[in-house]
């Protein structure tokens, strides 16, 4: 559908972690600029987990129960503890000094107020975990349901089975037609295009991003179907770019990193 | 945490086990994947998918660096996955994993063995191509397309 089909396969490997080194990196280069395949590779990672399933089998035996919970007993909070460390030694010190008590008696109170500070850091702990859990099923239902309501929103306008109908004047011939849907903030670009003229071949069409101040960004090549619609959605942009206006050419199969003239279709970018 | 632990650490060992074969070793990567989640909840983004197949997720990945007798290479907060079918539930999990080797068992044996080598034993595309004879292009494209076969199945 459009040019991250080519990281498709790439990411799969990725998501599996099945990629050489170098090719890994590469991926990493094109993910921290690409929204839409970060996307991809957060539902690949959904798809391996789901790979996971098939390996159902025998229950842990008890003692790794045990073997946890008691790991998690002797789990110590470092930082708590060791402030509480410092504090209960100081604290005997002093009393020693003032009151003469034995060494003895404080360092019973110390340990004492070591475990009860410890106790209750895991209690708080446990308690923040216990509501991480409670409030992790009403949001993944609520997840759920908005990347439901967002997916239909955005079926019509990306899916290839879509039926695309512009509607002109009476009897005026059908022309040519791109829009593009422009969000700066994101990055996010989604552009549809309508009664583009077939491609000689080895030709593409390529979308530009003239920006209010350099030169044109490229945002994507595509190539219509047989009714002449083509769409691309989120193209790699620079974040950020304001956008002057969006321009298409026709260009080289593998696209151009500066348009070639003629500029065939063109239109300003309203606020 | 004993909750959590009754609730999902039958997926965690069984994956486990898968990988490594070997009990006492899917032992303590079960205990690793629990002490973590016990001491950086955190990292585990409710909004972002289950925790049961984040768990999953996670499991995976440190029993193969496990097997590759390697330091752990992803870091748990990376590991970010889209919302997908919650696995807590004897009877849900049975029913998911049930369908999941329904797929698997539609897939023709070289595209589930590709994909097997790869998400068990941990093996790189090249290293499968090399293991199987095959062009690099299609043990990429079969990896894929297994993926696939099984997200469709689970689409609402």
């Amino acid at each position: 559908m459009n040019e991250h089909e080519q990281y498709a396969e790439d990411l799969a490997l990725y998501a599996l972690d099945a990629l050489r080194r170098d090719e890994r990196a590469n991926i990493e280069q094109h993910l921290a600029t690409c929204a839409a395949c970060r996307l991809e590779l957060e539902q690949l990672r959904g798809d391996t987990a789901l790979l996971a399933l098939s390996a159902a089998g025998p229950r842990p035996p008890q003692r790794a129960r045990q073997r946890l919970l008691g790991a998690i007993a002797r789990e110590p909070r470092t930082v708590s503890l060791g402030r509480t460390d410092q504090a209960a030694n100081h604290a005997a010190q002093e009393a020693r000094q003032e009151r003469g008590i034995g060494l003895w008696g404080w360092v019973g109170w110390a340990v004492t107020a070591v475990l009860v500070v410890f106790a209750v850091s895991l209690w708080q702990e446990n308690s923040a975990l216990r509501q991480t859990l409670a409030s992790a099923s009403s949001q993944v239902a609520e997840s759920r349901r908005e990347a439901e309501e967002l997916r239909k929103i955005a079926a019509p306008i990306i899916e290839p089975e879509t039926q695309r109908v512009t509607l002109v004047a009476a009897k005026a011939p059908p022309q040519p037609q791109g829009k593009a849907f422009y969000l700066r903030n994101r990055s996010s670009l989604v552009f549809l295009a309508n009664n583009m003229p077939a491609l000689p071949p080895q030709k593409t069409y390529e979308l530009w991003l003239i920006p209010v101040s350099g030169p044109p960004i490229p945002a994507g090549v595509f190539k219509p179907d047989a009714h002449g619609s083509a769409s691309l959605v989120n193209p790699p942009l620079p974040a950020g770019t304001e956008a002057k206006a969006f321009a298409i050419t026709v260009e080289n199969e593998a696209g151009a990193a500066t348009p070639t003239a003629p500029i065939l279709m063109m239109g300003a970018a309203g606020e | 945490m004993a909750e959590l632990y009754d609730r999902y650490s039958s997926v965690v060992y069984a994956v486990a086990l898968r990988v490594l074969g070997d009990t006492g070793s899917a032992e303590d990567v079960l205990q690793e994947v629990f002490l973590q989640l016990w001491r950086n909840p955190s990292a585990f983004d409710a909004a972002r998918g289950s925790l049961g197949s984040w768990l999953a997720v996670i499991t995976r990945n440190r029993a193969i660096d496990s097997l590759r007798k390697r330091r752990p290479e992803t870091d748990i907060e990376d590991v970010v996955l889209a919302v997908s079918p919650d696995l807590a539930g004897e009877a849900e999990l049975a029913r998911a994993s049930q369908k999941v080797r329904g797929v698997m068992g539609t897939m023709t044996p070289v595209q589930r063995s590709a994909l097997e080598m790869a998400y068990w034993e941990g093996m790189s595309h090249s290293e499968i191509a090399h293991k199987t004879g095959e062009p690099l292009g299609t043990v990429k494209t079969r990896i894929r397309a297994g993926l696939m076969m099984l997200r469709k199945a689970f689409q609402p």
